[in-house]
C-alpha cells in the first residue's frame, strides 16, 4: 500500500514537472549569467510555455501561467502583469497554431516559435519602453531572442523523450 | 482572404482565447484583462495594487533565494575554480602594492583631517548615517535589468535612494524599499545616472550604465582630455551622495578611442554591501 502511494506521488510529481520547472525557471532564472558569457543569455520560460501549451495543454494550468509572471516581474524587477501577458499571450500563440496544424512537426513548431517571441519580445519591449520609460540594451535583447529561438529545437528534443516517458500511458 | 478562411482564421482564434480548455479554471482571455489592469492599476500607483506588490515581492524573494541555493552553489564552485588559477599571479601583485600602499597610508590620513576641516569651513561636510550591513538575497545579472535584492528593508530604516557600497566603492542606490527586503539598482544598469567628477581635471559629467559590466560619462565636452586610469568619484551633486566616494576608473578602448568606466566593485562577486546616507552636518 506505502509502495503504491509512493509511486503515485512520484507519478504525480512527474506529471506536474513542467509546472514545477516553470516556477523554478521563473524563480531562479537559471540563464548561466554567472558564467559572464558576454553574448549568451537565452529565456526558458518562454521556451517551456509554448511547448507545453503547444504538445499538452493540461500539464501547465493558465491560471499557473499567470502566477509565475508575476512572480518573474518581482524578481525581475519588471511593472506587475507584463511577463503574465507576455506568457498568456505565448500560450494564446500556441493553441491557435495547434488548432490550425493538421500534421505537426518539429520544424513548423520552431519557426512559428520564432514568430511567437518576435511579436511578443516586441510587444513587452514597446511597452516597457514607450508606457514605463524603462531604458534596455537592444543587442542584449536580440542576443536573447536568438539564442531562446536556437535553444528551443534543442529543449524540446529533451521534452518530446520526457514527455514520451512520463505522459505514454496516458 | 476569402470568406471561408477568414471564418476559419476568427474560430481558431476564438477557441484559442475564449474557450476554457480543458482541466483550465480561467479562460485565456480573462487572464489576459487580469495582466492589462494589473500593469494599468500599477501605472497608476494604485494603493491596494502597491500593497500587493510588497506583499508578494516579500514571499518571491525570500522564496527565490532558496530555490537559488542549488544555482548559488554552482556559482560559487566555479567562480572559486577560476580564482584558484589566478592566485599565484595576484599574489605578488598584491604584495607590492600593499607595499605602496602602507606609504601612502599615513600621507593620506593628514590629508582626509585637513579636508575634513575645510569643508567644516565652506559648511560642504556632510554626515553620513549608520550604516546598515545588508545580505544579497537574490543577485540575477539579468541582461535586461541590473539590479540586487538585500534583506534589510523599511524595519531596518532603509529608505528610497540610500546609497549602496562596496568596502569604500560606490555600487548604486536603492530604488525599491519593502519591510523587510530592498532592490538595489547597479550603477551598471542603463537607468542608472549619477553625478560624478573625473580626476585629475575635475570634470563634472553623469556616469551611466551600459547594460553590461561598465559605465559611459555623459554630457562631456570633446575637448576634455581624460587619460586613462583617471578616477571618477561621485560629485555631490543632487545631494544624494557625498562628494568623493570612489567609483571606478576610465579604460580607453586602443581601436576605436571609446573611454568606459571600469568599477571597482565586481558586481558579481557581491555577497553583503553597507547601505548609508548622507546628511548636512549641523553641528
Amino acid at each position: 500500500m506505502a509502495e503504491f502511494s509512493k509511486i503515485t506521488i512520484v507519478n504525480k510529481l512527474l506529471r506536474y514537472a513542467p509546472i514545477l520547472l516553470l516556477f523554478l525557471s521563473v524563480l531562479n532564472e537559471f540563464d548561466f549569467n554567472y558564467l559572464e558569457l558576454k553574448y549568451f543569455s537565452f529565456n526558458f520560460p518562454f521556451i517551456l510555455i509554448f511547448y507545453w501549451s503547444l504538445k499538452k495543454v493540461e500539464s501547465l494550468g493558465y491560471g499557473l501561467i499567470f502566477i509565475a509572471g508575476l512572480i518573474n516581474d518581482v524578481v525581475i524587477g519588471f511593472p506587475m502583469g507584463i511577463s503574465s501577458l507576455v506568457y498568456l499571450t505565448i500560450c494564446g500563440f500556441a493553441a491557435y497554431f495547434r488548432d490550425i496544424t493538421l500534421n505537426p512537426s518539429l520544424l513548423k513548431d520552431w519557426f512559428f516559435f520564432l514568430m511567437t517571441i518576435l511579436v511578443v519580445n516586441s510587444m513587452m519591449y514597446s511597452s516597457l519602453v514607450l508606457i514605463f520609460s524603462f531604458n534596455l540594451n537592444y543587442n542584449a535583447l536580440i542576443v536573447n531572442l536568438i539564442f531562446t529561438f536556437l535553444l528551443y529545437v534543442v529543449c524540446a528534443n529533451i521534452f518530446e523523450v520526457y514527455q514520451k516517458l512520463v505522459f505514454r500511458k496516458s | 482572404m476569402d470568406a471561408g478562411s477568414r471564418d476559419d482564421f476568427i474560430i481558431a482564434i476564438r477557441s484559442a482565447f475564449l474557450k476554457k480548455g480543458n482541466k483550465q479554471r480561467f479562460s485565456l482571455i480573462f487572464l489576459i484583462i487580469l495582466s492589462l489592469i494589473f500593469l494599468a492599476l500599477g501605472r497608476i500607483n494604485f494603493k491596494p495594487i502597491d500593497d500587493v506588490k510588497i506583499a508578494i515581492r516579500e514571499i518571491v524573494y525570500r522564496s527565490s533565494f532558496f530555490v537559488s541555493i542549488p544555482e548559488n552553489y554552482l556559482k560559487k564552485t566555479y567562480q572559486t575554480v577560476q580564482s584558484h588559477f589566478v592566485i599565484y599571479n595576484d599574489y605578488f601583485e598584491i604584495k607590492a602594492e600593499i607595499k605602496k600602499l602602507k606609504a601612502q597610508r599615513n600621507v593620506d590620513q593628514f590629508i582626509v583631517e585637513e579636508n575634513k576641516r575645510l569643508k567644516k569651513i565652506i559648511d560642504d561636510y556632510v554626515a553620513e548615517s549608520d550604516e546598515v550591513v545588508a545580505k544579497i538575497i537574490i543577485d540575477k545579472n539579468s541582461p535586461f535589468l541590473r539590479s540586487l535584492i538585500v534583506n534589510k528593508g523599511s524595519k531596518n530604516k532603509i529608505k528610497l535612494g540610500m546609497a549602496v557600497l562596496d568596502n569604500n566603492n560606490l555600487i548604486g542606490k536603492v530604488i525599491e524599499v519593502n519591510y523587510l527586503t530592498s532592490r538595489i539598482l547597479l550603477l551598471s544598469d542603463l537607468n542608472s545616472k549619477i553625478p560624478v567628477i573625473v580626476e585629475p581635471g575635475n570634470f563634472q559629467s553623469i556616469l551611466s550604465g551600459t547594460g553590461k559590466n561598465d559605465g559611459i560619462l555623459q554630457y562631456l565636452k570633446e575637448d576634455y582630455l581624460i587619460e586613462e586610469n583617471s578616477i571618477i568619484y561621485t560629485s555631490g551633486a543632487g545631494g544624494l551622495f557625498k562628494t568623493g566616494i570612489p567609483i571606478g576608473k576610465i579604460e580607453i578602448n586602443e581601436l576605436n578611442k571609446e573611454k568606459k568606466v571600469d568599477f571597482f566593485s565586481n558586481f558579481s562577486q557581491l555577497q553583503f554591501v553597507k547601505i548609508k546616507s548622507f546628511n548636512k552636518d549641523m553641528n
